[in-house]
């Protein structure tokens, strides 16, 4: 697969095609549905319905990421809640920037907050995010600038395996704790909300809501081919190697700490990107979306709808979501022995996942023999001998 | 160990059995003086004070402090004067002034405090001053003689003299000389006089010391501008070295519950290389059952409160270790050798356990008592005072450590897991059945989560969330001590422990856990494998 780049890009196998259609004809579809039709109709999708399947497409995105580090170069991040996060603060920054004098204290420069904590000027870190253009360069600069510097320690001193997981968990951790600091300026416990406006199109509006939904729509087709494209490449391959035997690739020549470098970066700006397309769609973002459950969740969704495959980890996160939605509606009570369940009901009988155990029956086959080497096996990293 | 905490449990027990009961011929007396408050009119309280203090009972004291917070009362209907203590939206309750029976509820409408002006108000302090610098019991006295000290009150210092020329108690006769000392300072007594002062102020080594003899630097001159500044600064580096050990001594506590909320991941996460995400869980688990434990002491042996803790140590580790053989029979032995499935797996049971506690017992937090040989605080030295429970936490820290040790190092079980988590195969051809090494050995490491669970009961919430709270703490500790090793653990643990409550006074606790969380990820970047690594080809 690694022809000329058109032929990457294009020619998917099949399930990948698949998906695509999919998220297209969902995103041409859903907000025609929802704009067109009356709203007593049959067919009518209602607003709040596309924000919140705008909700998973976004999370769907942030599952991308996810796999594109676990899946192909099996980095198990548990602090990828925390890029999702700054790249959603960076875009609540600027929509409460947009709110201007419309606040509770009316004050035009600061926002409600830091009126409310008797600040008096803007901190250095909010000028510039009244800007679109320059918040959606820190939507990429923050949770990017946070990733390469984590990865650019980490992989250099060659922390692999559950080492990595539990420090990148302890980033996130120490995230948690600072934006909860009312000192730090982001709004503290109640994170950031109200926003009224984004780019001059008010946010209740059904027009935004689906155009917000079609953004995001599109974020995810486009977030998908570049990870295929990643994956397919000759880079891909040396990610592929370095996750069934790091040491092997390393001895080859290969620099693996500057491939792991160059994902877990990428996947980090990915998962800001989703985080931004994420905020203005549920209208707030607190430091709740720091706490380490979250990004271990997000971790289950790929596992659930398939290691190693991308669009099972969309599969997966829209799944997921989509069930916490309903039973936390319908029976919140069981929703967290559901999602515990699913948790070690997938690790031990589904470690391909949903998409893997529908390929095992047949309905899922490949347009062309499948490839040895994409299929995720078992992480078979050594047990950590002891003498105590 | 065990029969430690009972000995020193049961001399707590005698020594708080509570005031000594006046004798009878004293309650008669005591009975007429308290019905002199009953008159209403300032002269007859006076007098009142003056019979009652004069019976010197234990009960007159109660008595009269209950006068000078107001808490004195007249029942109108009756005449008869009691002591109330609010209760609820009713009224008070209420006990005979003069035996302390108990005198039933009164309505707020049915009682009037007795009066008291400025003539009452001196009295009622110097009959207290009397009452208790002569009083029988040691403390009260070492009391008296304290307040004193911080009131510094010109009026007292006669009775004072009085008191220090009958004492016989060498540290309630020091504590008294202080207090007069500092009414001297105080004062206008002559220079001389003032600097012998001061050394004996100096002694003392105490905030309120400090202050003393700083506002005493502050107005005088010459020689005795001198002496007092040379008080203040031994005093400040006394109290500056005092809040050194007092930081090390938080630390060290910090540190204990740190190690034993990670001991027992040392042991999974690191003897056996199992990533179990749900150990916090089985941590809130032991705090549940020393709950269970106290409700049927609670119900069923009220007078062996005290004990139930000794209960709930062997009930915890076992619940515990029952749940985690169940987790390493039911999910973790299909994943060995997978960490990160292992770690995911483990994250999903305690979701489930979190959520069948929270059905079970409810979401908010339950009340777990603390016996009361472990309330209260020690006075290691002026100015010093250790909490009673930390200090115990400590211990039972240090405890469960040694006793661990001793399980891996000295026994045939111990020998048996080192050899499996070395060499599996090796082990197998020898006769050692792994598969029953394994869950024992996560049973233990399970285990001793329940009884820190027990430990941490006693000092912080019992909620669902309990475990949430530590299992990241827990797991940095076993990290940044390296991996299977249970004294890396133990440095680990205090090295976090005391370089946070180092940073707090700079930083904030927030941020200093921040900046602990960030020191240890750079920590392990530069060192992966820990503090005290693994060396040799079994690491790989």
């Amino acid at each position: 697969m690694t022809g000329p780049i058109t032929s990457r890009l294009l020619l998917l196998d099949k399930p990948s095609r698949i998906f695509l259609m999919v998220v297209l004809a969902a995103t041409v579809a859903v907000p025609l549905l929802n704009l067109l039709t009356p709203a007593d109709s049959f067919i009518h999708v209602p607003t709040y319905v596309v924000s919140l399947l705008g909700k998973y497409l976004s999370f769907a995105i942030l599952a991308l990421s996810v796999d594109l580090i676990w899946g192909f170069c099996g980095i198990l991040s548990l602090g990828h809640g925390a890029f999702f996060a700054l790249g959603g603060y960076a875009m609540g920054m600027y929509l409460m920037r947009q709110i201007g004098d419309r606040g509770v204290y009316a004050n035009p420069l600061l926002p409600d907050f830091m009126v409310f904590l008797n600040w008096k000027e803007l901190p250095w870190y909010w000028h510039g995010f009244d800007s679109f253009p320059f918040a959606m360069l820190m939507v990429i600069l923050a949770p990017g600038i946070l990733g390469f510097v984590f990865g650019w320690f980490a992989f250099r001193s060659r922390v692999t395996g559950v080492y990595l997981s539990i420090i990148s968990q302890a980033m996130t951790f120490a995230l948690l704790l600072a934006f909860f600091r009312n000192d730090m300026g982001f709004g503290g416990n109640n994170g950031l909300t109200d926003f009224k406006d984004i780019l001059g199109f008010n946010l209740q509006a059904d027009g935004t809501r689906a155009a917000l939904f079609v953004a995001t729509g599109i974020a995810l087709m486009l977030a998908f081919v570049a990870c295929r494209f990643i994956v397919t490449s000759k880079l891909g391959r040396v990610l592929v190697g370095v996750r069934d035997a790091e040491s092997r690739v390393r001895f080859l020549g290969y620099r693996v700490e500057h491939y792991k470098l160059f994902v877990f970066t990428i996947s980090a700006v990915m998962a800001g990107i989703a985080g931004a397309l994420y905020v203005p769609q549920v209208g707030i973002i607190n430091p709740s979306e720091f706490s380490p459950a979250n990004s271990i969740e997000i971790v289950i969704w790929v596992a659930l709808g398939g290691r190693g495959t991308l669009y099972g980890a969309a599969l997966g996160a829209v799944l997921v979501n989509f069930a916490k939605t309903f039973f936390t509606g319908a029976i919140p009570d069981v929703w967290l022995f559901a999602l515990g369940a699913l948790f070690v009901l997938t690790t031990l009988f589904l470690p391909k996942g949903v998409v893997g155990g529908l390929s095992k029956l047949g309905l899922l086959k490949r347009s062309k023999p499948p490839e040895k080497s994409l299929e995720p096996p078992p992480l078979a990293e050594p047990k950590v001998e002891a003498q105590p | 160990m065990r029969f430690l905490i009972c000995l020193i449990a049961a001399v707590f027990l005698t020594t708080a059995a509570g005031p000594v009961r006046p004798a009878s011929a004293q309650e008669g007396d005591l009975q007429s003086a308290v019905s002199g408050f009953a008159a209403g009119d300032y002269d007859a309280t006076v007098e009142a004070i003056k019979a009652v203090s004069a019976t010197k009972s234990e009960r007159a004291l109660v008595i009269l402090q209950a006068l000078q917070t107001g808490n004195l009362q007249i029942v109108t209907d009756s005449s008869a004067v009691v002591i109330t203590t609010p209760a609820g939206d009713e009224g008070f309750k209420a006990t005979d002034a003069a035996t302390g029976a108990d005198a039933g509820t009164v309505a707020t409408d049915a009682i009037e405090e007795v009066r008291i002006n400025n003539r009452v108000r001196r009295e009622l302090a110097s009959a207290i001053g009397t009452l208790t610098l002569f009083s029988k019991s040691d403390s009260l006295r070492m009391q008296a003689a304290d307040s004193v000290f911080t009131s510094r009150d010109p009026e007292m210092a006669e009775l004072l003299g009085e008191a220090i020329a009958g004492e016989k108690d060498a540290d309630v006769k020091r504590a008294m000389l202080q207090a007069q000392a500092a009414i001297t300072l105080a004062g206008d007594a002559s220079d001389e006089d003032k600097i012998k002062a001061i050394e004996l102020v100096t002694e003392r080594g105490n905030q309120d010391a400090l202050t003393l003899l700083t506002t005493v630097a502050g107005t005088s001159e010459g020689e005795l501008k001198a002496a007092a500044a040379k008080g203040v600064a031994s005093l400040q580096a006394r109290l500056d070295m005092l809040g050194w050990v007092q930081n090390v001594w938080y630390g060290v506590s910090l540190g204990s519950v740190l190690l034993l909320a990670a001991i027992g991941l040392a042991i999974t996460f690191g003897v056996m290389g199992v990533i179990n995400m749900a150990h916090g869980e089985l941590v809130m688990l032991g705090a549940y059952t020393t709950f269970m434990v106290q409700q049927v002491f609670r119900a069923s042996f009220p007078e062996a409160f005290d004990y139930s803790l000794f209960v709930a140590l062997p009930a915890a580790f076992l619940v515990a270790a029952a749940v985690g053989i169940a987790i390493e029979r039911g999910v973790i032995r299909f994943l060995y050798g997978r960490p990160l499935e292992t770690l995911l797996a483990t994250w999903g049971i305690s979701l489930i356990l979190q959520q069948a506690i929270r059905t079970i017992f409810g979401p908010s937090n339950v009340e777990v008592g603390a016996p009361s040989w472990m309330s209260g605080t020690v006075e290691i030295t002026a100015g010093l005072p250790f909490t009673l429970g930390r200090i115990w936490i400590v211990v039972f820290a240090m405890a469960v450590f040694a006793v661990l040790t001793v399980v891996i190092k000295k026994t045939s079980f111990g020998l048996q897991m080192r050899a499996v988590t070395q060499n599996r195969r090796m082990a197998n051809s020898v006769g050692i059945r792994s598969n029953w090494v394994d869950a024992m050995t996560f049973g233990l490491g399970s285990g001793v989560a329940g009884i820190a669970g027990v430990a941490l009961s006693q000092i912080s919430n019992v909620s669902p969330n309990l475990g949430q709270s530590f299992i990241i703490d827990s797991f940095l500790v076993v990290v940044f001590g390296g991996v299977g090793n249970l004294w890396g653990t133990l440095v680990g643990a205090l090295t976090l422990g005391v370089a946070n409550k180092f940073l707090e006074p700079m930083a904030g606790a927030v941020l200093a856990k921040i900046f602990i969380l960030i020191a240890v990820i750079l920590f392990i970047q530069r060192k992966p494998r820990g503090l005290f690594a693994q060396r040799g080809r079994a690491v790989e």
